[in-house]
């Protein structure tokens, strides 16, 4: 066993482990269970997290890979009471069905706004193209994360 | 009712999804969220060998590996024949599956299962399981399966069907359908025109990106709770109750929200293991499949050759049609007759004639199960039939527009085929209330330029454009045989309860019906607090499939909220002294009395004050008939001729679904199913060694489509109103997978003059196809 301390959502998290684990599973066994397993082999994008401000596949890093790091996942977007332009866009424009693939699609999108407030069609479907969704034939996420692009840019410019 | 869809208040509005925010926002309310943190592990051992027995098994290592908590095979838990098929009761599909068995028929079939204390602990567990196998000769080829001399895959004594249908296991005949309406031979014999020729479809998985999950654990009254991912709650806890062999009073089964299902879980998988290891283990046990059982372990779509010939008049009027279909269903019959009587329900009534031969074999084979997948046969026949239908225009000058509006089905119009052919019985006579096919066709074909696009050039001097179109139809329900109930009861706040056996399984459905419930009641749908399912709670639904949900289970809904509002109102009446009829409910608040109350005045006064009781009322429904959804689909697109890729520049679905409740809901499901198809006509393939075992069980050599790979999709919805449905709603989730394999293998002929009558569309398959036209020439 390995002792693995992290930050999850700027809360300190430490606990042992197996030296296999992945960050996947270890994220879920210490409760952060919004990382949804599809495949844990890397292809189907329903584990993404940010860490250390990187969008990755949380199946395939190891927990101790990530020993010392910054976890951000879906809850640092905001949840019910206060959400983000990103959830309301996706919920409002019919982009979240069973909702599984969502979490990690958000991360996917939030990741690429962070760096491109203002993508082209083109430039969103690149970057939500490592995450798999089954259910809504990615129509209206592209759409929603257009639609969350200028809200944030709105937002951003009234500050 | 009215059908000015303007006047609802919340019908055929874009509300916000009830359960949206709390999903997008990581909310721990799937299965592997809510499971006990105590659970046990549990994995199943499966065989690695198509067609074995098992000769020996030795779990003695296994059971006493430190950690093992449960090993269950066949020589410690009872021999009980049933489906794994979530059907009504009592269901189409054949007894052949038992817990476990002696016998193994396709590589992946259940062989022993362990519940341990780590995923560490039963991995090796699974590993020390001594297995010897006798390898049986395999079948994997359907005709040959049916052919004599064949290996015999259920052997066994107790396999049997349960109502009286056809069914033969000593020739590995899971399923036989003979339907035949006038005289065909004569038909074809008069026709101008006769063609006829080979399609056959694929094996598909699919793909839920949640993996097929159960936990299951006694509560301290020593009750089975069960929480699993699945379509069919009901079903699970009666099959359950059956295989477990305990009464269905001791199973409770809640349905928490489902990462997707698409057909692939009405199927009781895997909550009859985790359930007898929890029995035994007294222990909560998770049992849930990698993505790797998923695709060896699970169901699958049947894969099919449909035979199909048409005869036409010289005017271009089909007059006969005869479909013989032979559905492999793999190693068990799971939707074996169900799936392939749609085959020939679903799709043939589109172009009523009065001369229809029907026929389907449903072979055993040594291969993956089938089972059902949205789209249910109908995927699999409207292939040929669509393509033969283009083909035929060609030969008769039409174009395929022209030929599809001489001949398909319309509003008041019936096909013989309804009464015919039901799902193992007879089926139901039905004419036609809504239809908006000739609307489909027309806006689609707008929509995607038909006419201006018919001769454009491709964008490369190697590459061809071309144009292709298809026309669908599904069924909204099984009549006489599917059944949906809803409650609703009244809280103090005004606001209701709306419980559902009806299962939300990320379609929406629970948004969509409390629409329903709010319109009805005449309050915003923020006052409804919709429940999916719980077996302890909520009452009966057969569950989501059949495309039944909204026009099923949304008619209970109606059904119940005009029993509550009738309840409020009494109350209302006596609270105001005044007549019942007089009164309304618009917007929460009691109107056309002599003043005004709102429900939450009401709902106050009935729980503490005079005459004290629980507004609450319950209803079921039972369809007479069950009203196709329409649709046209056009695609546009290139074909490389180097490569023999396909490129997709544009599709167009048209939809006719009656009613849109939720329009961006109705948009979603056919954006998600018509990418589906899209996937299944282009990519998506069961690669198997000659040993019968599948070699690309992941989403890396398991093609399905990302963002990258759709082209522009443009939805619309062409509003009808069927009289039978909710606020004139039918069914949308199913139909829209089915157009892409017909419309897009019409597109590639267009453009290169190839017919591709095999999915998927390969380039492999396409540049053999060019090759031998060149050589040909
Ligand atoms: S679970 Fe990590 S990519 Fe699928
Ligand atoms: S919404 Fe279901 S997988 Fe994306």
């Amino acid at each position: 066993m390995i002792k693995v301390s992290l930050t999850v959502n700027g809360k300190k998290h430490e606990k042992e482990t197996a030296p296999d684990t992945s960050l996947l599973d270890f994220l879920r066994s210490i409760g952060v269970k919004s990382v949804k397993k599809g495949c844990g082999k890397g292809e189907c994008g329903a584990c993404g997290v940010i860490m250390d401000g990187v969008y990755c596949k949380s199946c395939i890093v190891l927990a101790i890979q990530a020993n010392g790091t910054e976890i951000k996942t879906v809850e640092s977007l905001g949840n019910a009471q206060n959400p983000h332009p990103l959830q309301t866009s996706f919920v409002d424009e019919g982009a979240v069905q069973c909702g599984y693939c969502i979490p990690s699609m958000l991360l996917a999108a939030k990741n690429m706004l962070d760096k491109n407030p203002e993508p082209d069609e083109k430039e969103i479907r690149k970057s939500l193209d490592g995450n798999l969704c089954r259910c809504t034939g990615y129509v209206k996420q592209i759409a929603a994360v257009k639609k969350a692009a200028k809200i944030m840019r709105e937002n951003k410019n009234d500050q | 009712m009215t059908n000015n869809i303007n006047n609802y208040k919340t019908v055929g509005k874009n509300v916000r999804k009830v359960d949206g925010i709390g999903l997008a926002s990581g909310g721990h309310l799937f299965v592997a969220d809510l499971a006990d943190e105590d659970s046990l592990v549990a994995g199943i051992l499966t065989s690695p060998h198509a067609h074995a027995r098992i000769k020996k098994i030795d779990i003695s290592k296994a059971k006493k590996l430190d950690g093992v908590h449960s090993v269950l095979y066949h020589g410690n838990v009872n021999r009980v024949p049933h489906t794994t098929a979530g059907q009504g009761y009592p269901e189409p599909s054949p007894y052949d599956t038992v817990m476990f068995d002696n016998k193994v028929r396709y590589v992946g079939d259940r062989v022993a299962a362990v519940a341990a204390e780590t995923p560490a602990i039963l991995k090796k567990a699974l590993d020390l399981i001594d297995v010897e196998y006798e390898v049986l000769k395999p079948v994997f080829d359907p005709e040959e399966a049916l052919a004599p001399g064949a290996p015999i895959i259920h052997d066994e004594e107790d396999a049997k069907v349960i109502i009286p249908v056809e069914y033969d296991k000593t020739r590995n005949l899971a399923a036989h359908v003979d339907t035949k309406v006038g005289d065909t031979e004569k038909a074809f014999e008069q026709a101008d025109l006769v063609v006829e020729d080979r399609y056959t479809t694929h094996y598909a998985n699919h793909c839920a990106i949640e993996p097929h999950i159960s936990h299951a654990k006694l509560d301290p009254h020593g009750r089975l709770v069960i929480t699993t991912s699945t379509q069919v709650p009901f079903h699970v806890r009666r099959i359950v109750s059956q295989v477990c062999e305990i009464p269905i009073k001791q199973i409770r089964v809640i349905k928490p929200r489902i990462g997707g299902g698409f057909g692939g879980k009405q199927e009781i998988l895997l909550e009859d293991v985790c359930a007898m290891l929890a029995l035994r283990t007294e222990k909560p046990v998770l049992l849930e499949y990698t993505r790797k059982d998923e695709f060896i372990s699970s169901r699958t779509r049947h894969p099919a050759i449909c035979d199909t010939k048409l005869g036409f008049d010289a005017s271009g009027k089909l007059s006969a049609i005869s479909l013989k279909v032979i559905l492999n269903t793999g190693a068990y019959g799971s939707h074996a007759l169900t799936v392939g009587s749609n085959s020939g329900s679903k799709v043939l009534p589109m172009y009523p004639c009065n001369d229809i031969d029907f026929t389907l074999d449903s072979p055993y084979t040594n291969l993956p199960v089938g089972g059902a997948y949205r789209g249910y046969g109908a995927t699999q026949a409207v292939f040929g039939l669509e393509c033969l239908m283009d083909e035929a225009a060609e030969k008769l000058g039409l174009s395929p527009i022209e030929i599809r509006e001489k001949n398909h089905i319309r509003s008041g119009g019936t096909s013989p085929i309804f009464k015919a052919l039901g799902e193992g019985t007879e089926g139901v006579e039905m004419k036609i209330g809504s239809c908006g096919l000739d609307r489909c066709i027309k806006m689609g074909a707008e929509e995607i330029k038909w006419e201006e696009k018919q001769n454009k050039q491709a964008s490369k001097p190697w590459c061809k454009h071309g144009l292709g179109m298809a026309i669908l139809m599904q069924g909204s329900s099984i009549p006489h045989v599917d059944m949906g109930a809803a409650t609703l009861k009244l809280n103090d706040d005004g606001s209701f309860n709306l419980l559902m056996g009806a299962t939300d399984l990320g379609t929406g459905s629970d948004t969509v019906l409390s629409q329903i419930a709010a319109e009805e009641l005449g309050v915003a749908v923020e006052q409804i607090i919709p429940l999916s399912s719980d077996t302890d709670v909520t009452p009966f639904d057969v569950g989501a499939y059949a495309s039944s949900t909204t026009y099923l289970s949304g008619m209970a809904v109606k059904k119940t909220a005009a029993l509550a509002k009738y309840q409020v109102l009494e109350a209302a009446a006596e609270m105001l002294d005044c007549k019942l009829e007089e009164l309304d409910i618009k917007n929460s608040v009691i109107t056309g009395g002599p003043s005004e109350l709102t429900l939450e005045d009401v709902g106050r006064h009935t729980l503490y004050a005079d005459n004290q009781h629980q507004i609450i009322a319950s209803a079921s429904h039972v369809t007479e008939k069950s009203p196709p959804p329409f649709a046209a689909h056009f695609v546009e697109v290139e074909v490389d001729t180097q490569t023999g890729k396909v490129d997709l520049l544009s599709y167009v679905a048209a939809v006719d679904c009656g009613t849109a409740i939720h329009p961006k809901l109705a948009e979603g499901q056919t954006e998600g199913a018509l990418v589906n198809g899209i996937s299944f006509a282009l990519t998506e393939e069961y690669i198997f060694n000659d040993k019968g075992k599948m070699l690309n069980p992941d989403f890396g050599n398991y093609k399905i489509c990302s963002t990258q790979d759709i082209p522009k999709i443009k939805t619309i919805l062409v509003p009808t109103f069927e009289d039978t449905g909710p606020y004139g709603a039918k069914s949308v989730s199913e139909i829209s997978i089915n157009g892409a394999l017909p419309a897009i293998s019409n597109a590639i002929y267009n453009a290169t003059g190839v017919r591709i009558k095999e999915g998927p569309f390969t380039p492999e398959k396409i540049l053999k196809a060019l090759n031998s036209q060149a050589n040909n020439k």
